[in-house]
């Protein structure tokens, strides 16, 4: 009796399983069709998580993205633009060669809890980040180091004098920035995230300045991780780890134009093509940095891929140290003259990539038509490496692995492409490759082991300095050689303290650095974004620093 | 049988320590590090150097494996250097997704594996055998990545039937208690969430139990060939038996005990296709975070989940080797 019941019982359990199997299906079938959200909740897919959510600890685009719809800057960028525009400051004027700034700063503002922005809150985040203690905190503190230079005591990696001298609140709504030196980042890196502010109170009671160590790595404070208070259009609503999604949700006080959405969500999806699926499923409305390749197959399926202009540089870098014949300018010019950079553009970058002459976009002050031109002409090529005594060339060729960057969505193409070129005129090509994350910047920038690498940089805002000071600005590993000159005359531009000195400064730079080759600027890549039909409203802009407030979802198209 | 759990456990300690030593050299003897992943593009040599100090990583190995043994020994398994929360927090948070798909990719697996193959046995060399048999090689040979992104292309994508990934739909405000998304619904009494997981986990859940359904398969009906030509179930047969007592009673019961064995093997190994299955199906599981970790460098995240996989891996064999004595009295006795 009992093997019979078994037996039945077994088979009433098989034939539930696959019941509850097709009643799934069936069910999920008919639950299909409202797809993807509702029309006041704009889900964005995000490659990976924040760090955290205070700007003043961040400096990558994930962390930044979330902050940048919470949090404003004292001056901003305009949309679609690098120009800039007053954000939480109307007016911002400089006196005293540059070393003090005022800020006429704008009324009626408020903090996500309620306690106005005023002249007295500028001064506490500039004296917070001044004073900030521990080796821990400084560390993060990526950003305000390059720009502030060091801090009231320094206790990371920076050693020089602090640039920030004081704050004063001179009313309610004027804040006086005084300075120890002028700089020529300034104004434009006041638009910079990580220099976003924060509501005194909510920084005092969350305790945002306890950045531990915790084993090898960082803990941050409640005010990072659960209770940004900024003054933006949305405010933080919550982070759930679980499921991997931060929500948003919209400031009603907002100062200027009200979000559009009630709700933005971030769904964190390191996988691109998961992020490409879940697009074509409806259940993400846009994600950023799509590879060039899915382009027209996203376009294909209805989708809009915005493309923002190039503020990108890809360089092919040349490291003068360890060969001695890199160190004769021609065989530099020789390898600049064999590599068919029209071609290159072509055939392995994305659209509204363009070729490069110099080491800044073209929409930055200091871009000039003046530098010395080495246009693809093997010919020239030969007979300046015979020229050099170096037809013999062989050079050791870096270059990154598994990574992706909008300036080069496939470095291992883009060299093969290069590695051809060389070869047609002469020179023996002894490619290393080594992964991004494994070892490929140490061995480049810090050991400095190579002859020539592939490497490129993102512009952070529109000032020459941050692209060629910081590749040429002084002697580095990474290129291996000492030519006063360069860095001088990019010292003197980075001192210059009107809009026309520094960008006439600038393009002499630019054309000493193009008759000397240290390196080979290859191109300009605009990195795109890609969102629904039903999408409207979002501006791509050059920074790559979006606001989505102003985004609005309509019918599917 | 107390003793021997006892035994058994305390022979996995020095397994563990010895694996802690391998896996801490490993780690920092690969080129690159955690620095450079932490800091992102616009880190400068001098940053990722200031760093490595601040974090300690350029004392001597050992000194470092030392710190990281005693702060073990105390619990303390550190901060993931990605998130900054403590590694046994994330461990705890990830673990329910990763134990919620591993159990419905099992329950598949089992309760198609061996009815299949005990049918593909019984009817051998008929059309289902070898259909089945087909079937079984195409699962274990089609990697799961790509299994995983046919099942989204076909049944998100293009039919639109199930999400194609995460674990539950941003839009819901699910109440998460267990972090088992399928139950706190349950607990809560919002089942649309409860609902809309088991949506989310029925591709993943699929995907991951490819290969151990054909191993299953297989095995149960290699097994099942097996026991069929056995003296007793001769015997059985010769006393008169029912075909379905000699099944249920002689030939199934003695052929599950191989089939344990396999399920608890491929239960320690199912960590691993999980870290397959929840790249591809952005399940917030370990094996996304070990992906992740390896990735970025992860050195107090990676340590942590490989000793927790090593542990599994212990613990499942304790489980397969108490579940022999169930299954078969003999092992008991000896």
């Amino acid at each position: 009796m009992l093997p019979t019941r078994a037996v039945g019982l077994r088979r009433i359990a098989l034939i539930g399983l696959a019941g509850a199997l097709a009643v799934t299906t069936a069910a999920c079938a008919s639950e299909r069709g409202s797809g993807g959200s509702a029309s006041d909740t704009f889900i964005f897919g995000a490659a990976g998580a924040p760090k955290n959510f205070d700007p003043i600890f961040n400096d990558d685009g994930e962390s930044f993205r979330p902050a940048r719809q919470m949090f404003d800057t004292l001056v901003t960028y305009k949309p679609g633009t690098t120009e800039l525009q007053g954000a939480l400051a109307t007016a911002w004027t400089p006196s005293d060669g540059n070393k003090t700034w005022t800020f006429t700063l704008r009324q009626g503002v408020k903090f996500h809890d309620g306690t106005p922005f005023n002249a007295a809150a500028v001064c506490f985040n500039f004296d917070r980040w001044y004073n900030m203690k521990g080796a821990a905190a400084q560390s993060q503190m990526i950003y305000y180091g390059d720009v502030f230079e060091g801090f009231a005591k320094n206790e990371g990696d920076i050693s020089g004098e602090p640039v920030y001298k004081s704050c004063e609140a001179k009313d309610d709504h004027t804040a006086v920035l005084n300075l120890n030196k002028a700089k020529g980042a300034f104004p434009d890196a006041f638009g910079l995230t990580s220099l976003s502010m924060s509501s005194p109170d909510a920084l005092k009671k969350w305790d945002a300045d306890t950045v531990t160590q915790s084993g090898e790595a960082f803990s941050y404070p409640p005010y990072a991780t659960d209770h940004p208070t900024g003054t933006g259009p949305y405010k933080f609503d919550s982070f759930d780890k679980a499921n991997n999604t931060i929500t948003l949700v919209r400031n009603e006080d907002y100062w200027g134009e009200k979000a559009k959405t009630a709700k933005l969500i971030f769904k964190i999806i390191p996988d691109e093509n998961a992020r490409k699926q879940e697009l074509a499923a409806g259940t993400i409305d846009g994600y950023d940095f799509p590879s060039p390749a899915d382009y027209n197959s996203l376009k294909d399926a209805g989708n809009q891929v915005l493309i923002r202009p190039a503020f990108n540089i890809l360089y092919l870098g040349i490291n003068q140290k360890n060969n001695p014949k890199l160190q004769d300018v021609r065989v530099r010019q020789a390898i600049e003259y064999a590599i068919n950079k029209d071609q290159l553009v072509k055939n392995r970058l994305p659209q509204g990539a363009y070729a490069q002459d110099q080491f800044l976009p073209n929409n930055v002050p200091g871009y000039t038509n003046a530098v010395a031109k080495y246009s693809y002409n093997p010919d020239t090529a030969k007979q300046l490496l015979a020229q050099a005594g170096a037809s013999d060339l062989t050079l050791n060729f870096y270059v990154p692995t598994e990574v992706t960057r909008p300036y080069m969505p496939n470095p291992v193409d883009i060299a093969a492409a290069i590695t051809d070129d060389l070869k047609a005129v002469g020179i023996k090509v002894n490619v290393v490759q080594e992964p991004w994350n494994g070892g490929y910047k140490d061995s480049v920038q810090k050991a400095g082991k190579q002859d020539l690498h592939l490497l490129g940089w993102t512009g952070d805002y529109a000032d020459a300095g941050n692209f060629i000071g910081t590749f040429f600005g002084r002697p580095k590993a990474e290129f291996g050689f000492d030519n006063p000159q360069i860095f001088n005359a990019l010292s003197t531009a980075d001192a210059q303290t009107t809009p026309d000195a520094k960008k006439a400064a600038y393009e002499n730079a630019s054309v000493l650095i193009s008759q000397y080759v240290p390196a080979v600027p290859l191109s300009s890549s605009p990195p795109g974004i890609v969102v629904r039909s039903d999408v409207q409203g979002l501006i791509p802009t050059p920074l790559t620093d979006e606001r989505f407030y102003t985004v609005t979802k309509g019918s599917k198209g | 049988m107390l003793r021997f759990t006892v035994r058994r456990l305390l022979q996995a300690v020095p397994t563990l320590l010895v694996l802690s030593i391998l896996v801490f050299a490993w780690l920092r003897l690969l080129p690159g590090g955690p620095a450079t992943a932490l800091l992102g593009d616009k880190a400068t040599p001098e940053k990722i150097a200031s760093l490595n100090a601040v974090l300690g990583l350029d004392r001597p190995i050992f000194v470092q494996y030392f710190k990281f043994l005693g702060r073990v020994l105390t619990g303390d398994f550190g901060a993931s250097l990605i998130s900054g929360d403590a590694v046994l927090s994330e461990i705890g948070r990830a673990l329910p997704a990763t134990i919620e798909l591993s159990i419905a990719a099992l329950v598949l697996a089992v309760g198609f594996g061996i009815p299949m193959g005990y049918l593909a046995a019984h009817y051998r060399g008929r059309f289902l055998d070898n259909a089945t048999v087909l079937t079984t090689l195409v699962g274990v040979a089609v990697p799961v990545f790509f299994f995983g992104v046919l099942l989204k292309y076909v049944f998100a994508q293009k039919l639109g039937l199930l999400p194609p990934s995460g674990r539950q739909d941003v839009t819901i405000d699910a109440t998460h208690i267990t972090g088992f998304f399928t139950l706190d619904g349950l607990l809560t009494g919002e089942l649309d969430a409860t609902w809309d997981a088991i949506k989310h986990l029925i591709l993943p859940a699929i995907a991951l139990a490819s290969i151990p359904f054909a191993v299953i398969v297989r095995i149960t009906r290699a097994s099942v060939l097996d026991v069929q030509q056995e003296d007793f179930v001769r015997t059985a047969e010769s006393k008169g038996l029912t075909t379905a007592t000699i099944r249920q009673r002689h030939v199934l019961r003695n052929a599950l005990l191989p089939v344990s064995t396999t399920i608890g093997l491929q239960t320690g190994l199912l960590l691993a296709g999980a870290v397959l299955t929840e790249k591809v199906f952005n399940w917030n599981g370990l094996g996304s975070l070990l992906a992740q970790g390896i990735e970025r460098r992860d050195y107090p995240r990676l340590q942590a989940l490989l000793l927790l996989a090593a542990a599994v891996y212990v613990l499942v064999n304790l489980l397969v080797d108490i579940s022999y004595a169930i299954i078969d009295p003999r092992v008991r006795v000896r």
